[in-house]
């Protein structure tokens, strides 16, 4: 065995423990302290009393009904979306346009399209300026509350708004594999509509492959902090929002009850995909004649109608979202109902650059760290399995699910306990490495396909010509690659940069990033800052794709001129 | 059943970027095999999409397809009704065998009446009490029957066929020939096959067209 392939090797089972280790010290670090046992802080019984604290807090069960029903219902709304989009536009030019605007869309952090949103449908938002006082008859923005609703339709509505952009990527990802252009072809000969045959042919297909993104979502939409800090009710909060507040209370106290609410956010969590598993069963039972009933053609205009609509309503309303933060940020003066800020200036941005430079460096030391770490694990995986020409079972890959399907507040609140337990010192470090826990899984699953799918034979001459393992590997494989990768490393530092969680906890509190700070912003009440902050944290991901894109044309126009040359 | 209407190819041509790629006029009776002969690469299978009505973008197409005095021309695939036997059988592994043909039966009637039909299906390619089966379970041959029942189960009123026995093996071959083409004759379906088999053509027994490469 050769030095490089020793070095390869142990790449597969440490990225696996990277993963599944802190997960599972930061599940066992949050059930301690749920039982009192933390004796950091001088909690050194066992006892329920976290539980009893927690039952007693109010407004418990509007929390947890809530967490459970803007999960569940944006989730189905999102999969609905895209199933309908598909269904009606799979194989046509429509679908095209949209796959070109995906990678920006999905570059938009959660936090600066929830900002956005807000802005956007707020009383005094974009699009109530735009039909006053002609079409409303509203000289005043008019009384009703968003963002913030107790009922969470805000809430619901930004996760859709995000969700459905990541379903439709992970689902055009999983079509090849499920043979969807010839079942569809099939199914149409046979007489079947464009829609109907996508639902009786393709989808049954389709959906077990993109069954663990789904999870995710649900997972991700039930237990998000920033997007509920955002758009979601205040009194009370979702669950997750909850633990949040507990924790950074200064009654320390409180924390053994954050324990105890962060285990009950896991049962949410579990409760609501163990819902869907069940509606699954049951759809796929009450479906099973209906797919075989032989019905051709209904609903085929309804359908495709709703698709275009509903389709084209969510990119308008990101579209407009981002228009709006971009007006905001300009703002000097800009009263109700007018459309259009008058005069325009740039005092909020020359005030963003004064206080954001510390967190924008924050923000890019940190995504460059976690992309870089997370890269480097994902190719050496990705490099093992050429090496050994297997690829992983399936049951490890669900491991690298596994920090998108445990609710994030959970663990990481619980490797805070650690952190306190031991006396490690929270900061840059433990935020960057709790990022990378979040960007390795859609690095991975980014660059995974391509990895896999590369010619062999590449490989294989460069060896018959003599060149060793590691040759191969540097001069060969990489350069090939050069472009995945780079996607891959943009998708990953994308990920970074909307997180806000990790960086909370693990920084202690003290690490400001453009995303804690844009997050920050929008409770308080100066929007012009919160515009800048929310477009700052997303031209960053923006230039990253950019780069990506460009950087490996030109790296590889130069090596062609480096070896003519030669 | 209606009387069977010829398919009539009027003057289809296929180009690509402005250059003819392949040209077929014919009209192909009742019960007739047409078949379209020539290597690889001479644009057989892009005029079979043609008319089924898949054409690929990046191609351009003039002339008109009818069935009779139906003109198919710009109608959607699903509306077309003419059965497409692809080169692979392609049964759907979400269904079982059974599920399969009932997704060719048009709709209506009722549970037991469609089962029953199902039935009757598989007993007439020899494959009775199959119905509960995984498709991935059968034999190559036994799936490319199932295909061939499922095409027939749509009622097509043509019946359109893409090399549909290149990937058998030789003996199954003859024995699929024998069986599909005694089924259109049997239901008068005018039929066009491409192919590059010679033995193919021979064994359909109708009029060859062979198609060469561009330019020559």
């Amino acid at each position: 065995m050769t030095p490089f392939e020793r070095a390869i090797r142990p790449f597969p089972g440490l990225t696996l423990a990277l993963l599944s280790l802190p997960v599972a010290a930061g599940l066992v670090g949050v059930v301690a302290p749920a039982f009192g046992w933390l004796p950091a802080l001088g909690g050194e019984t066992l006892t329920l009393s976290p539980w009893r604290a927690l039952l007693q807090a109010p407004g418990l069960a509007d929390m947890l009904c809530l967490s459970l029903v803007t999960g569940l219902a944006s989730s189905v709304i999102a999969l609905a979306i895209v199933t309908l989009f598909l269904g009606a536009f799979l194989g046509t030019r429509p679908l095209r346009w949209v796959q070109r605007l995906l990678a920006p869309l999905l570059a938009v952090p959660h936090a600066a399209a929830a900002i956005g949103l807000a802005f956007l449908l707020a009383p005094s938002g974009l699009a109530s300026r735009l039909v006053s006082p002609w079409a409303s008859g509203w000289e005043q923005p008019p009384d009703y509350l968003f963002p913030g609703d107790p009922a969470g339709l805000a809430l619901i509505a930004g996760l859709v708004l995000k969700e459905v952009p990541f379903l439709l990527l992970m689902s055009l990802a999983a079509l090849p594999q499920c043979r969807a252009e010839e079942r569809l072809r099939v199914a149409r000969s046979l007489g079947y509509g464009r829609l109907n045959a996508f639902l009786r042919a393709v989808l049954p297909g389709l959906y077990p492959l993109i069954r663990l993104p789904v999870y995710a979502v649900i997972a991700f939409a039930g237990s998000t902090v920033d997007v509920a800090i955002i758009l979601g009710p205040s009194t009370p909060p979702t669950l997750a929002v909850a633990v949040v507040r507990w924790l950074n209370d200064p009654d320390l106290a409180l924390r053994f009850q954050a324990s105890a609410a962060a285990l009950l956010q896991l049962g949410v969590t579990a409760l609501s995909l163990l819902a869907w598993w069940l509606a699954e069963r049951l759809v796929a039972r009450l479906a099973a004649g209906w797919l075989i009933g032989g019905v051709r053609a209904r609903g085929e205009r309804l359908g495709r109608t709703l698709a275009a609509g509903l389709t084209a309503l969510s990119i308008l309303m990101l579209g407009a979202s981002l228009l709006g933060l971009l007006l905001w940020s300009l703002a000097g003066w800009w009263p109700f109902p007018a459309a259009w800020p008058s005069p325009m200036t740039l005092d909020a941005w020359r005030q963003g650059l004064a206080s954001g430079a510390t967190p924008l460096a924050h923000t890019a030391s940190l995504g460059l760290a976690s992309t870089l770490l997370a890269l480097a694990l994902a190719i050496g995986c990705l490099e093992a399995e050429a090496l050994r020409r297997r690829t992983l079972a399936p049951r490890t890959q669900l491991i690298l699910y596994l920090p998108l399907l445990v609710p994030p507040v959970a663990f990481l609140y619980g490797l805070v306990q650690w952190q306190a337990q031991l006396g490690l010192a929270a900061g840059w470090l433990a935020a960057a490495l709790g990022h990378a826990l979040f960007v390795l899984p859609y690095v991975f699953l980014t660059l995974a396909e391509s990895y896999r799918r590369l010619d062999p034979r590449w490989g294989q001459v460069a060896a018959a010509l003599g060149a060793s393992k590691a040759r191969v590997f540097w001069r060969v494989r990489l350069p090939l690659l050069a472009a995945p990768i780079g996607a891959a490393a943009a998708v990953g530092f994308a990920v970074s940069v909307g997180q806000y969680l990790p960086t909370l906890l693990l920084g202690g509190g003290r690490l400001a990033t453009l995303t804690t700070e844009a997050v920050s912003l929008a409770s308080g009440g100066d929007r012009r800052l919160t515009a800048v902050f929310a477009l700052g944290q997303l031209a960053l991901p923006a230039l990253g794709f950019i780069l990506a894109a460009g950087l490996p044309r030109w790296l590889f126009h130069h090596r062609v001129s480096d070896s003519t040359a030669t | 059943m209606p009387e069977p209407s010829p398919l009539i190819l009027d003057d289809v041509v296929i180009t690509r970027s402005g250059r003819p790629l392949v040209a077929v006029d014919a009209r192909i009776a009742p019960g007739e095999v047409l078949t379209l002969m020539g290597p690889s690469g001479v644009g057989k299978s892009t005029l079979l999409a043609q008319v089924a009505g898949f054409l690929a973008p990046a191609f351009e197409a003039g002339g008109r397809i009818r069935l009779g005095d139906d003109d198919l021309t710009d109608a959607p695939p699903e509306r077309r009704r003419l059965g497409l036997l692809f080169q692979d059988p392609l049964l759907f592994p979400h269904l079982s065998v059974g599920g399969n043909l009932a997704f060719g039966l048009p709709a209506g009637d009722g549970r037991a009446e469609r089962r029953r039909r199902v039935d009757a299906a598989l007993t007439d390619i020899g494959l009775s009490g199959f119905a509960d089966r995984d498709p991935e379970t059968l034999s190559g041959g036994q799936r490319a029957r199932v295909a061939l029942m499922r095409v027939l189960l749509a009622e097509p009123r043509a019946m359109l066929l893409d090399e549909p026995f290149s990937r058998l093996d030789a003996a199954l071959r003859d024995e699929m020939r024998r069986l599909v083409f005694a089924r259109v004759r049997e239901r008068g379906l005018p039929t066009l096959m491409v192919t590059h088999d010679r033995e193919d053509a021979e064994a359909a027994g109708g009029r060859v067209i062979t198609l060469t490469a561009p330019g020559h």
